[in-house]
């Protein structure tokens, strides 16, 4: 690796790749060199699932500002779910 | 090196070849070398981050047509096997590969190049990238290489926070042990090395009293040999790979020619 920036996380959930979906239990997240998008350092996020085999590793390279868009897009997402939920939760306490 | 003219027999063969690896493993490698008896100076390439891939293919076979044994040994082999890219992320989720490890691997592809009967019993190590990087760790490390090539290896300077149980040692810790000529080819606009760690890098090795030759191409960053990438800057590469043969020529050939 060039940089030596990684970041492993353990998940749970579902990737769908070439061959269907799958159980995925681990992202890595690296700054680093892409090998496709046309940047000189991209966030490389790649989704595994060992039972799946490297192969079917769901990759993604994208610019800097892009990964701070996804995050961004991420955390509005949750912030948005999880409060309607804790609404309806609340609601139907009432 | 052969100086190819349009009128002279030119032949290679190329293929997957299985051979030690550190530890007593055995690995693939890909080998490359001119027909006939030579003698051949040898080259081990050491692939880059992006994986044992299609740019080392073609390199090694480059190699061989300027006349060298080349060898380039798969040091993710212990990763398991699948798409370059494939690999080389899961080695990217691992923290890499161990230097040990590279260091044994590429030490064995040296013995098996001075091994061959067609060796001019001279051999040199090239690197672009990580591979770069592990090119000058190897020639530290090792000796009975003849020449290094650096090509924009990052991370031969590293902080304490940076080191780890894979990459226990910064390499530029090793430059004293530095046992051949080192050739470094560098972009200006590199943040991996940047110029500051690669001016660090020349210091120790004025402080040792190595034999060096540093390029610092300007308008150039990471890879820019690599025509498959924004990064490719032409006019560069072109001076650079005649800057590599140039050196390997001084530190490799011999008087007996093939």
């Amino acid at each position: 690796m060039c940089t030596g920036i990684v970041e492993n996380r353990r998940i749970s959930g579902s990737g769908k790749g070439p061959h269907g979906w799958f159980p995925l239990d681990k992202v890595s997240v690296s700054y680093d060199h892409p090998v496709h998008a046309q940047t000189e350092q991209a966030v490389i996020i790649d989704l595994f699932g060992d039972i799946a085999g490297p192969e079917s590793r769901i990759a993604v390279e994208l610019t800097p500002q892009s990964a701070r868009e996804l995050v961004l897009a991420v955390l509005a997402s949750l912030s948005r779910g999880e409060s309607n939920e804790l609404e309806a939760r609340n609601e139907s306490v009432q | 090196m052969q100086k190819y003219r349009t009128d002279r027999y030119e032949g290679m063969i190329a293929e997957t070849v299985m051979v030690q690896g550190h530890n007593n493993t055995v690995i693939n490698a890909y080998f490359a070398r001119p027909l006939g008896s030579g003698p051949f100076p040898g080259v081990v390439l050491i692939h880059h981050a992006p994986g044992w891939d299609e740019w080392y293919r073609e390199t090694t076979r480059k190699f061989a047509h300027h006349g060298y044994l080349a060898i380039s040994p798969n040091i993710y082999y212990q990763f398991g096997h699948g798409a370059p890219e494939d690999i080389a992320a899961k080695v990217r989720a691992a923290g890499g590969v161990p230097d040990d490890d590279v260091v044994g691997d590429i030490r064995e592809s040296l013995g098996c190049l001075k091994s061959l009967p067609q060796n001019n019993g001279k051999a040199g190590v090239f690197g672009t990238c990580s591979g770069g990087r592990q090119a000058f760790l190897v020639a530290c490390r090792t000796k009975g290489f003849d020449g290094a090539v650096d090509c924009w290896g990052g991370r031969v300077v590293m902080s304490k926070q940076e080191l780890t149980a894979k990459y226990p040692v910064a390499p530029i810790d090793y430059a004293k042990d530095l046992s051949c000529p080192l050739l470094g080819l560098f972009g200006e606009e590199d943040q991996s090395p940047s110029p500051q760690q690669v001016a660090l890098l020349e210091q120790e090795l004025k402080k040792y009293e190595k034999s060096y030759e540093f390029h610092m191409y300007p308008k150039a960053g990471h890879g820019f040999f690599y025509y498959d990438r924004p990064g490719y800057r032409q006019e560069q590469a072109v001076d650079g790979w005649n800057k590599v043969w140039a050196f390997f020529e001084k530190y490799l050939e011999t008087q007996e020619k093939p």
